[in-house]
């Protein structure tokens, strides 16, 4: 088989071994973790920022689109094609360029993965702060065009808090740098611009982040409790006694059966719903507020608090917490997890709503939040061989997402909007706000080069999740 | 004298044998695995990750992909090294969906003929008989001692052959005269007072190339209160067997050893080879579809199989060691780790030792290219992985590199033996406590 000119080119630009665009091949980047879509046309692995450029100019000549990809763990479809086009592997681009502990920061290609950097100051004493429960597989370029958090996104907040300064590849073949090696920056935050834009502004192509300095002392405590009103109540009230834990997660009954099945970690499968929370700093702080905590806990009736004893039995805590998604895929063939944001304070408020969703519509729903943020991700269990029980999963989901908008919070936390809520995004802003969004992406991607169909609405599907559940499965 | 040296007809139950929907299902395409495996670590594609592996096999299934080429190369290409499902969130098991999907590339995808005259010979001649194995070693063994194979590696021609026969011939164990096969068919009393029966899996090849190494495990077995069985007619384990698809032959074989350690009465049936106890332990599944008859057996005889170090650790293990002054750092061998699931018993054991300086190594849990015959016949990737492993080895400075798995000292030797730093010894665990354990009833 002769390869078209296209990828001939493609090849010219970098090498044989970086361009897939045999069939099979092409097979296997249809998807990211949320669902199936179009084949891209080809799959570029540039290693360089210099084969980055000469490949957005191939691709900007030719007029068809680009798309970055990191890890593929996206959960909004942004690392796929929605219309036509080439995907940007950064996979290779995998290098820690620079190491600078006096500074606290380090110069990283897109590739490196999340965890990986942090393994790699570790033992100087330092880590990178967002730690979303992918972090083990998600890139930091991914990282970056998600805004990605975590559990401890309580205190330390999201990437954008955490990265520096940006080099980028734009439409036209330029590249920018943004930001500087240190804080405060004069001018336009173009930085905060560029993170969380999912891949339609331009390709990150390196990466400046802050490290932090690991806490003198970690205390995780397991707070259970028989009734999951509860344990959300209890959410608002740590929060309101002005204390700010480093994590505090929630996950309901149902969730940490399933959790407790594939992990063993130690949570109580007799109980409603469970608190992870996390305090940590200087040692005496750390005692004085989980005993705070503690007592918060109990005043809300959580039928026990358990402190962990040892690094393992933390460990394995948070071994089980993030890896709930994968624990619930053991019960049924196929989940769907949403992803919104309310008012912590409102809740009890949702979860009463998600038990009346899934009586509507007779679907089992699992429910871990990021609670201190109030950050849900609700877990729809379904079979993708029954057709009607997908299209209720989606009309579930929109009804959740809804409701969030409904509180006063929004349609993504983390997760992103991508081609799954670009449709959805009238529902939190006006349409001058979104004109304003469209003016700024005119100004990095004029052409509509970047990763077209995604993040802004295209009116096609108005207020519709676009997902394809079940697809490929 | 072994059932699977007759010729067998034709696989028709491997079609049955077919990743299936219950298996391959759990996957919810997720990628937590991808940085788990080493060939996506190094390739940095899809085709070569876990869940792509999978995803190919679905397609497949459904149609969309054609058994070919392609699809047979990214196969050959996984190590089998299963870092993926201690990966998985979902509880996928990867190794039973990519050695069913070896089986049906076997049955239905014809391989280039020098392959298949190499895989034939090797896994239907070679591997299931004793005495043709013992023949082999023979030969290799003078080719060894007469200088013949040194003056072959130093002389270069090798580096003119097609392939990568120079490294790959490196690679080649010693055989260790005597082989170990004179034990086979003895018990070997427990030293001081008996408090358990065990049985000693020995192996195929390692009757040769490890006979000192199964002297050991027996000597450090009987020192900690074990009688100990060696069955004579059991035989090769058919992990490799499995591995590739040969899933017929593998059967035989583990009929062969269920039934020739169904007579003895013992407390576990032991080994010192990962990739043999993983595959002993995993024999139920093999008879999952086909000659049902053996799947209760085979679980019967499964229930049993220990690691030799896990067995140690799960008992009251004798810790009169002699000090051994070393830094030394642990390769976990991954079927050891992400088969068998043991992380902690090899690093108690060693704990023990007095003097001994364990530092952690890090990415201990990536495989070190050796995977069976993988370094064999994937010569270029298990190098690559072997570079890899031979630098964090570096980073840790130990003078002694330890592992619990025999294919792991092999390749782990060979990146020594080639490394510009101090040559450093490389042991099984066993082979550390024995002679701890040996100098201090010396002194
Ligand atoms: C089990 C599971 C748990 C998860 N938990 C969390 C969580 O706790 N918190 C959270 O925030 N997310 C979470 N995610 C979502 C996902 O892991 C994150 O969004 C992650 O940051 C994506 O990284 P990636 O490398 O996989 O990016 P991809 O999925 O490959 O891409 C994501 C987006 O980034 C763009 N992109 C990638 N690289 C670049 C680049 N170099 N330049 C420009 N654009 C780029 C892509 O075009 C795409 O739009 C989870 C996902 C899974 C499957
Ligand atoms: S094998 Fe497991 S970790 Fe890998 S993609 Fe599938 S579900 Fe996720
Ligand atoms: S078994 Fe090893 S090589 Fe094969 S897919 Fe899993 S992690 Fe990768």
């Amino acid at each position: 088989m002769k390869s078209p000119p296209l990828i001939r080119e493609l090849v010219r630009a970098t090498n044989t071994e970086a361009v897939l665009w045999r069939a099979e091949d092409l097979l296997l980047y249809e998807y990211d973790a949320l669902s199936v879509m179009r084949q891209p046309e080809a799959v570029v692995f540039p290693t360089t920022t210099e084969e980055v450029v000469r490949v957005v100019g191939i691709a900007a000549q030719q007029g068809v689109s680009v798309i970055p990809r990191g890890a593929g763990t996206g959960l909004s479809g942004g690392a796929t094609v929605a219309e036509r086009g080439i995907l940007i592997a950064l996979s290779r681009m995998n290098k820690i360029v620079e190491i600078d502990l006096e500074n606290q920061r380090a110069r990283v290609q897109p590739g490196v993965v999340n965890l990986d950097l942090s393994r790699a100051v570790e033992d100087a004493g330092y880590y990178f702060a967002p730690d979303p429960s992918s972090q083990k597989a998600c890139t930091l370029g991914g990282n970056v065009a998600e805004n990605s958090g975590g559990p401890h996104t309580l205190a330390y907040g999201v990437t954008t808090h955490h990265a520096l300064g940006l080099e980028i590849v734009l439409s036209d073949g330029d590249v920018i740098h943004t930001g500087a090696k240190f804080w405060d920056r004069p001018g336009y935050d173009l930085t905060g611009v560029v993170v969380g834009s999912e891949g339609t502004l331009g390709i990150v192509t390196e990466i400046t982040v802050r490290l932090c300095r690991l806490p003198e002392a970690v205390k995780t405590l397991l707070a259970i409790f028989d009734r999951v009103l509860d344990a959300t109540r209890t959410v608002a009230a740590i929060t309101a006694r002005g204390i700010t834990p480093a994590a505090l997660e929630m996950m309901d009954g149902f969730t940490l059966r399933a959790v407790e099945a594939a992990t063993g970690a130690g949570y109580p499968i007799d109980s409603a719903a469970v608190l992870l929370i996390e305090v940590e700093g200087l040692r005496e702080a750390v005692e004085e507020q989980a005993q705070a905590i503690e007592a918060v806990c109990r005043e809300n009736s959580a039928r026990e608090v358990r402190c962990a004893r040892s690094e393992e039995e933390r460990a394995l805590l948070w071994k089980g917490r993030k890896n709930a998604f994968g624990a619930l895929g053991r019960i049924a063939p196929n989940y769907y997890v949403q992803d919104g944001v309310i008012p912590r304070t409102r809740l009890p408020e949702m979860l009463e709503f998600t038990a009346e969703v899934e009586k509507r519509y007779a679907l089992r729903i699992g429910n871990i939040f990021h609670a201190g943020d109030g950050n849900l991700h609700p877990l729809i269990m379904f079979d993708a061989r029954d057709r009607s029980e997908c299209e209720r999963v989606v009309r579930a989901a929109r009804d959740l997402i809804a409701k969030c908008v409904e509180m006063g919070g929004s349609i993504t936390g983390e997760h992103g909007v991508g081609v799954e809520k670009n449709e959805l995004m009238p529902l939190i802003f006006s349409e001058d706000d979104l004109e304003m969004q469209r003016r700024i992406k005119g100004v990095f991607n004029p052409s509509g080069l970047f990763n077209p169909g995604k993040v802004l609405p295209t009116g096609k599907m108005c207020g519709e999740l676009r997902i394809q559940i079940g697809a490929g499965a | 004298m072994n059932a699977a040296e007759e010729k067998h007809p034709v696989a028709a139950t491997q079609a049955a044998e077919a990743p299936q929907w219950e298996h391959y299902s759990k996957c919810i395409h997720c990628g937590l695995c991808l940085n788990a495996c080493p060939t996506y670590r190094l390739l940095g594609v899809e085709m070569d990750s876990p869940r792509g592996r999978i995803y190919q096999m679905i397609q497949v299934e459904q149609g969309r992909l054609r058994l070919g080429k392609p699809y047979a190369h990214h196969m050959d290409l996984c190590l089998n090294c299963r870092a993926c499902e201690t990966a998985c969130p979902s509880g996928v098991e990867y190794g039973r969906l990519v050695e069913a999907a070896r089986s049906e590339i076997e049955r239905a995808y014809r391989r280039p003929w020098a392959e298949r005259w190499a895989r034939k010979f090797f896994f239907d001649y070679l591997l299931p008989s004793r005495r043709r194995l013992e023949m082999a070693g023979n030969v290799l063994r003078m080719f060894q001692r007469s200088g013949l194979e040194k003056a072959l590696l130093t002389s270069g021609v090798l580096k003119i052959m097609p392939g990568r026969m120079d490294a790959v011939a490196r690679l080649a164990p010693r055989m260790e005269k005597p082989f170990f096969t004179d034990w086979l068919g003895r018990v070997i009393p427990a030293s001081g007072g008996r408090r358990y029966r065990v049985a000693f899996f020995a192996g195929c090849i390692a009757n040769l190339a490890f006979a000192r190494l199964n002297e050991a495990t027996v000597r450090l077995l009987a020192r900690n209160g074990c009688e100990v069985v060696i069955p004579k007619a059991q035989g090769c384990c058919g992990a490799l067997h499995v591995h590739a698809g040969l899933r017929d032959t593998a059967r035989q074989l583990a009929v062969a050893n269920i039934t020739a350690f169904a007579r003895e009465g013992v407390d576990a049936i032991i080994t010192n080879t990962a990739g043999c106890g993983a595959v002993l332990k995993e024999y139920p599944i093999l008879f999952e579809r086909a000659d049902r008859e053996w799947h209760e057996p085979a679980k019967g005889f499964s229930a049993r199989v220990k690691d030799v170090t896990e067995f140690l650790a799960s008992i009251d293990f004798c810790q009169d060691f002699a000090p051994v002054k070393a830094r030394a750092t642990y390769q976990d061998p991954c079927h050891l780790l992400h088969a068998q699931r043991i992380r902690s018993a090899p690093r108690k054991l060693l704990a023990a030792i007095p003097g001994l300086d364990l530092v952690e190594l890090k990415e201990a849990e990536i495989c070190c290219g050796s995977a069976g015959i993988y370094n064999v016949v994937q010569n270029e990737m298990a190098e690559r992985l072997l570079a890899a492993k031979m630098r964090r080895i570096d980073e840790t400075g130990a003078d002694m590199i330890l592992t619990a798995n025999p294919g792991c000292l092999l390749q782990l030797r060979a990146g020594v033996a080639r490394s510009t730093q101090n040559q450093r010894r490389v042991l099984h665990v066993v082979e550390l406590l024995d002679e701890a354990g040996r100098k201090q009833e010396l002194t």
